[in-house]
């Protein structure tokens, strides 16, 4: 099974997104902003960093890559995607995802392993966790303050697309503790912590975020 | 010809008369307004290591034979073989002058700089690491600078993709007004990769890629980094810092490392002081010898600027490359992919002259060497006047706790003052994750980062100094941050291999500075000839000073280890209850520069503690070998603080408490900085096998209690909760800075 890991110019954790696909046994195929072609991939990865330098607005200038213009249709019509990050912001500014990253509640750039409580172990890219479960990922990120106007954030609630929250402390003052969110369908998820960080003990607080991607097989393979 | 010197501003220039004088005798006549430019940043301090090239001439005759050493001073940055076919190159360098003017890029532009020379040489960059020295942490100007150089790092270095993997934070009067900025960048390579920065082969094309230039940082190397602050020259020097493109520059790795795989490159050098002037003096200097630039190609960010600005501009994230006419469109089409502009600006020559034109006339016709070599001065040193009386005021005249709750309250006065305190403020600004090899970062000894995937080998990362041992004694003093950086890599399993340092003092006019900085350099050649790890590299900074007043000496060593297998890496927490605790090494009372004295009584005097470069020796094959036999859960580097500090973050770091029983003086015990010591948590059960190994090795060693609990507690002394200890350790940043 092939999972694809898109490079922006800017893009940084594009390796750990691949490593992570192939310790969860598929096989990460690497897709370049420029080229209007996913590979014939069964899902896709939009990975941390800072794709154009964050100018403008993270994730603004990322939108218009010819490789979205492929995407995003995709995306629409099934295919699985996960916003990692920077990728998060992708997406929200692509309009796949509701709501808006902000600068952190802070101010200040926030690396941290953070506690999180699985709200939707239902997408694709979370199946193999139980829904209430507390992992821990590290958080890394300077705009990773989740907003929505208060009927979005509602609507988000009811129908299940928080799909994981902050259970301790708010680390950026996030919106209702929101750390990921998915779409109406539940394909497409984004969230601002990163699960790729946290796929071997030796290199991260824990093997917590691994199963993101095991998700992902399971449900492909499905 | 008194005319003409009148009419030249060499002064202005930061040349002295003699200095001009030299310049058009090389020339035999007066110099162009582009050459004086070129020759000015090119013979600054900062450029030129004028003043300490004699004295840097002991570390590369006293380098220990080493085959590790593949690549030694006098490149971009040293490499070592590591093994299994990998390079490992790493180097650290001081930015200190522009982050007190401009903090935040200042610090930015630090990182930057020191990343393109580690990808001069080949090598994919894989970590950085930033040694800051600040003034009192409590002083209103700290609350402006600091906060700025965190930023800068963090905004520079994350969104180039590097893991910040450690370093040092920590205050002194001394540095109000001087703060130090010392980036360390560490990069990774096959056998095969290594580039080189001179311009061979006539006919070659000559390569400006990266960022277009612009007008900052013009006169950086020469007026900014090579002169003391006075008190008025702020206002003129501020537009001097350069500003910094992360972005840009992650395209630029990525671009190079494209250029360098598919073999397009003949030579390559980074821009950084003294920009397009120190790039083709040096790559032509080093090549063939000579070199013809039109510097009316160069693409230009403001088209005002004319041949002096441009050559002296240093605008941030351009590098020059030596390429063959046949390969140029190759060259570029990568540039392209990568959306990295790109301009041939002139050719390799074998004429001997480095000539520059500017729309067809001729504005530099130099030798290369003239302008690369630069002059030497054998400055005059003479031992401070102070400095009989500060060995004489020994710290044994102190006033010590003398009972429990006395050493307690020490205790957390030491892990509760700004230096020794929780650094997460600093440390959760950076990224230390990306790119999935960090093992080990802050607050850990070391930072270590895996190398290979399959095989765990690694390189485990440390930077030390201290500026008071250095006040004390410059050359013991080297020596000491040199045994406890060799320390910090040895206490995670891994062996060191090689030091890089940067050498932080006042101005070279001064024949005080002069004398510390040669005791400095000596302790270094001394210490890594005993050590048996040669110098790689490094970097001097000068004119650290505000008026008459000059910082105390402050190298910062960096050293390089390997670790065969980072799964068998050794973190400082104490995580498993029941290991026991044992203290390897000799304590004596030595108090002279600890921090006891300096937190406690604001005390600097007497002798600082005494080197045993032999024993530390000993002392990290021991932790090698028990590393790799399993027969430890934890270990811990002594030194700022003694013993008393390294389990209160032995304890924190694994979420454990401890009991032990202290050998002798409690208060010797706790707070002595005594070297070449550790202490090391010995797995249930394996404690007669490290016994043996420990005899083996020749170290010293007292069992001194276990790993139990959820209190550090010292039998007859005292108890703190760990709750408590973690209060004081992590509120002090905070405090300070919000």
């Amino acid at each position: 099974m092939r999972v694809g890991v898109i490079t922006f110019p800017g893009s940084l954790d594009d390796r750990d997104a691949a490593r992570a696909v192939r310790l969860a046994g598929a096989e990460p195929v690497t897709l370049w902003h420029g080229d209007r072609d996913l590979r014939g991939v069964a899902a896709v990865i939009l990975p941390g960093g800072f794709s154009y330098g964050d100018y403008l607005r993270c994730g603004a200038i990322a939108r218009f890559a010819p490789v979205m213009s492929e995407l995003i249709p995709a995306a629409r019509a099934g295919l699985p995607v996960l916003g990692i990050c920077n990728g998060f912001q992708i997406l929200c500014e692509a309009q796949l995802l509701p709501g808006a990253l902000t600068r952190n509640s802070g101010l200040r750039f926030v690396t941290r392993d953070v506690r999180l409580r699985m709200e939707n172990a239902r997408t694709p890219w979370t199946r193999a966790y139980a829904g209430g479960e507390e992992i821990v990922v590290p958080l890394k990120s300077g705009a990773g303050c989740y907003a929505a106007d208060p009927r979005t954030l509602a609507g988000l609630e009811a129908s299940g697309q928080v799909v994981i929250r902050y259970a301790d402390s708010d680390p950026n003052g996030s919106a209702g503790g929101i750390a990921g969110v998915c779409n109406a369908e539940g394909n497409v998820v984004g969230l601002m912590p990163h699960p790729e960080h946290a796929v071997d003990p030796l290199t991260g607080p824990s093997a917590d975020g691994l199963r993101f991607f095991t998700s992902i097989v399971a449900a492909v393979l499905r | 010809m008194t005319a003409d010197i009148v009419a030249q501003p060499f002064a202005e220039l930061g040349l002295t008369r003699a200095e001009y004088q030299k310049i058009v005798d090389t020339l035999g006549r007066r110099p162009t307004g582009a050459e004086l430019a070129l020759y000015s940043v090119m013979w600054s301090e900062h450029c030129s290591y004028k003043s300490s090239k004699i004295y840097l001439r002991q570390l590369a005759p006293a380098e220990p034979a080493s085959a590790a050493l593949l690549a030694g001073i006098g490149h971009n940055a040293g490499v070592v073989d590591i093994g299994q076919g990998y390079a490992v190159t790493f180097k650290i360098e001081s930015h200190n002058h522009p982050s007190y003017v401009e903090p935040h890029q200042g610090a930015a532009t630090g990182v930057g700089g020191i990343v393109r020379d580690i990808l001069a040489m080949g090598a994919r960059p894989a970590a950085v690491m930033d040694a800051l020295r600040f003034g009192p942490a409590a002083a209103p100007d700290t609350a402006r600078v600091l906060p700025g150089v965190v930023s800068g790092i963090s905004f520079y270095g994350n969104c180039l993709g590097l893991p910040n993997i450690g370093g040092e934070l920590d205050f002194d009067p001394c540095y109000a007004g001087n703060p130090l900025v010392n980036a360390l960048c560490v990069g990774v390579m096959r056998h095969g990769d290594l580039q080189v920065a001179a311009a061979g082969g006539p006919g070659n094309k000559v390569i400006l890629f990266g960022s277009a230039t612009g007008p900052d940082g013009v006169g950086g190397a020469s007026v900014l980094a090579s002169a003391a602050f006075g008190r008025a020259g702020e206002a003129v020097k501020r537009p001097s810092v350069q500003v910094g493109d992360p972005f840009l520059e992650k395209l630029l790795v990525e671009c190079c490392l494209e250029l360098f795989a598919d073999g397009l490159v003949v030579g390559i050098q980074d821009l950084g002081a003294a920009g397009v002037a120190c790039a083709t003096t040096e790559l032509a200097a080093a090549g063939t010898g000579g070199m013809r630039v039109e510097l009316d190609r160069v693409p230009l960010r403001d088209p005002s600027l004319g041949p002096p600005e441009i050559l002296m501009s240093e605008s941030q994230e351009r590098m020059m490359a030596v390429v063959e006419p046949g390969r140029v469109d190759e060259f570029l089409a990568v540039c392209a992919k990568w959306e990295i502009r790109a301009a041939v600006i002139g050719e390799v020559t074998d004429t001997g002259r480095l000539v520059m034109t500017w729309h067809g006339e001729t504005v530099v016709d130099i030798p290369p060497g003239s302008a690369a070599d630069g002059p030497v001065y054998h400055r005059p040193s003479a031992r401070p006047a102070a400095q009989d009386a500060i060995s004489a005021d020994d710290p044994a005249a102190l006033p010590r706790p003398s009972d429990g709750p006395g050493l307690r309250a020490d205790l957390l006065a030491l892990v509760g003052s700004p230096g020794l305190a929780d650094k997460s403020w600093v440390t959760d600004q950076y990224d230390r994750y990306v790119r999935g090899d960090t093992v080990l970062a802050m607050p850990e000894d070391s930072g270590l980062v895996r190398v290979d995937e399959a095989t765990g080998l690694g390189i485990a990362l440390a930077t030390d100094g201290n500026g008071r041992y250095g006040r004390l004694d410059p050359y013991l003093g080297t020596q000491l941050v040199l045994s406890e950086a060799y320390r910090n890599v040895a206490v995670t399993g891994a062996r060191p291999l090689a030091v890089t340092n940067c050498l932080n003092f006042g101005s070279p006019e001064d024949p005080e500075v002069m004398w510390q900085f040669a005791g400095a350099v000596r302790g270094l050649a001394d210490g890594c000839a005993a050590l048996g790890i040669p110098v790689t590299g490094g970097n001097v900074s000068f004119y650290n000073q505000t008026g008459a007043v000059a910082i105390h000496p402050t190298p910062v060593i960096g050293v390089l280890g390997v670790h065969d297998d980072v799964r068998r890496r050794l973190s400082i927490g104490f995580g498993v209850p029941g290991a026991s605790l044992v203290l390897l090494g000799r304590t004596e009372p030595e108090f002279g520069g600890s921090a006891w004295a300096h937190v406690r009584h604001g005390h600097l005097g007497g002798r600082p503690p005494a080197p045993d470069l032999l024993a530390e020796r000993r002392l990290a094959s021991l932790l090698a070998a028990a590393a790799a036999a399993g027969l430890l859960s934890a270990a811990h580097d002594l030194s700022d603080g003694g013993l008393a500090v390294a389990l209160a973050e032995s304890c924190l770091r694994g979420g454990t408490g401890c009991r032990v029983r202290l050998p002798g003086d409690p208060f010797t015990a706790l707070f002595s900085e005594s070297a070449a010591r550790a202490v090391v948590a010995v797995r249930p059960g394996l404690e007669a096998a490290f016994a043996e190994l420990r005899g083996a090795h020749g170290v010293p060693g007292q069992a001194i209690g276990r790993v139990a609990g959820d209190d550090l507690v010292v039998d007859g002394c005292f108890a703190i909760p760990l709750a408590e200890l973690a209060a004081v350790h992590t509120a002090a940043l905070p405090e300070l800075f919000g």
